[in-house]
């Protein structure tokens, strides 16, 4: 059977073939389109690395088989600047060192993206770590995330008030 | 992980016709199948994709006042739409304790009632394990097992059901929508999942290619939304299972318990109400004497399969002040840290 997907990739639509139906979408990511931004750490949906976003909501691309996401639209780290200009959670997170090795980062930029679009947390710092707890970082940079979560939300929502202004 | 077929039916009856197939299995999210093939503990030769089929989607207020929840919707949105959360606020509190927001975006109601045990020799295909492969005895008697079961085990399996959501669930007297080829049928959650006697492999009431189409809940489950808590002890703060958890809903009058319902988690291999325990409560005056009762009956059958006996006396502990917190009343937001032991009233954390 000839499988294929079609995906939107950072507004970029395509049809990809499948050699395997075990693909996953990070692997597919990865290894075909050369995003490499989307990062693989346990492989298994214990780390959050792999985080994406898919049709507005952030998931683990590790456990999602590239077959099963047919029409999907999907953000990568690599398409979330505009340009020169890095996205807000990005600035943020370099402001308040919110990395150190890097490895977790996208997943975490991704997650924080995912997150303040759900609308759930707000500027409640134990409502931001909860909502982040998916994203695990081995170098410990919580305390930067979270600021980093804090000021971008900030961000966001002082643009969005002037837009309605 | 072995390759397989993959099928992507376009309504129920197809995708039960093509996973009534020896080897199938219902992929929906993948979030815990994909796990388990990644490690060859399972291996299907046939993947049946349910996660496009239409209308399985859809939260249902019915017109008993009842809820009918689609197979296929996802953990996030159910715990997050307002009205299910205001009339179930144990269930949306329970959701939002589970896993992590990556996770709750995709997984679905479906695959949350049928995910396999955590159990650390389930998983690890070196072990013997005679859920995973019959007969092959169990390491985690005599291993590791300070997590395991302390009610409802056999000599042939001491593993634990993961589920959150079931807890609140069946202590609600959920019901479970089930079609086959045979047609539909309704299977009461409490019912659904199996204890392990001597075949720990066959884990729930399906047979073989019925798959779950919807989850109903009674109108008088949303009597209980005044009072209504769940409960949680895991090893770290949040994005881990449960150690001990339970649901405790109550219908008060003053500070009289007309009604209670109660459920463990963490325990046996499925979600364990304990009636006798929902039976001394009815008419009790609320407080640290009832509860405490309630806690002693609630464990009365409790064993130890292992290393884990302080989980009979955490479990009482637990159910004490799951009731007191449902006593207290339903919070008007499930807290910052869902179903945390270090989460207070107002939400505020103990911990920095």
């Amino acid at each position: 059977m000839g499988l294929s997907t079609t995906l939107t990739v950072n507004g970029v639509s395509s049809t990809i073939a499948l050699d395997d139906p075990r693909i996953t979408l990070l692997d597919l990511l990865r290894e075909r389109l050369h995003l490499t931004g989307t990062k693989k750490g346990c492989d298994r949906g214990q780390c959050g690395a792999c985080t994406i976003i898919v049709d507005g909501r952030r998931v683990n691309s590790c456990l999602a088989l590239a077959i099963s996401h047919d029409g999907a639209d999907i953000l990568t780290i690599e398409g979330v600047a505009h340009g020169n200009r890095l996205h807000p959670v990005q600035e943020a997170f370099i402001a308040h060192d919110g990395l150190q090795c890097g490895f977790c980062t996208p997943g975490q930029i991704m997650s924080a993206i995912g997150l303040m679009q759900e609308g759930q947390a707000g500027d409640d710092p134990e409502r931001i770590r909860e909502g982040m707890s998916g994203n695990l970082c081995r170098c410990g940079a919580y305390q930067g995330i979270t600021e980093a979560v804090l000021e971008a939300q900030k961000i966001l929502d002082a643009a969005s008030r002037k837009e309605v202004a | 992980m072995k390759t397989f077929d993959y099928v992507r039916p376009a309504t129920v009856r197809e995708a039960v016709a093509a996973a009534s197939a020896p080897g199938a299995a219902y992929l929906a999210a993948g979030t815990n199948l994909m796990d388990l093939m990644k490690g060859n503990i399972v291996g299907p030769s046939r993947l049946v994709d349910i996660s496009h089929v239409p209308d399985l989607d859809q939260i249902e207020d019915l017109p008993n006042g009842g809820v009918r929840i689609g197979a296929l919707v996802r953990n996030a949105d159910l715990a997050h739409d307002r009205n299910f959360a205001r009339r179930f606020p144990a269930i949306a509190e329970a959701l939002l304790s589970g896993a992590s927001a990556q996770l709750r975006n995709a997984a679905t109601v479906g695959g949350n009632l049928l995910q396999r045990t955590r159990c650390a020799y389930f998983y690890d295909v070196a072990s013997a394990c005679n859920k995973r492969e019959p007969g092959s005895g169990c390491d985690a008697r005599g291993g590791d097992n300070r997590l395991h079961a302390i009610v409802g085990w056999s000599e042939s399996c001491i593993a634990t059901h993961p589920s959150d959501f079931c807890i609140p669930l069946v202590a609600l007297d959920a019901v479970v929508e089930v079609e086959g080829a045979a047609g539909r049928r309704e299977v009461p959650l409490e019912m659904f999942h199996r204890l392990p006697g001597n075949a720990p492999d066959r884990e729930s009431a399906l047979g073989p290619g019925e798959m779950i189409v919807a989850v109903r809940l009674p109108a008088e489950a949303a009597h209980f939304a005044a009072h209504a808590r769940y409960l949680k002890v895991r090893e770290r703060t949040s994005y881990a299972f449960a150690v001990v958890s339970a649901a405790a809903a109550l219908r008060m009058d003053g500070d009289t318990i007309r009604e209670a319902r109660l459920a463990l988690g963490g325990v046996a291999l499925k979600p364990w109400r304990v009636r006798d325990a929902e039976r001394i409560l009815a008419g009790a005056r609320a407080g640290a004497p009832a509860f405490r009762r309630a806690a002693e009956t609630a464990l009365a059958e409790a064993k130890p399969s292992g290393d884990n006996g302080y989980k009979i006396e955490l479990a009482r502990r637990i159910v004490s002040r799951a009731l007191a917190l449902a006593a207290a009343g339903t919070p008007e937001r499930v807290p910052a840290l869902p179903a945390s032991p270090f989460a207070t009233a107002s939400g505020d954390a103990f911990h920095a």
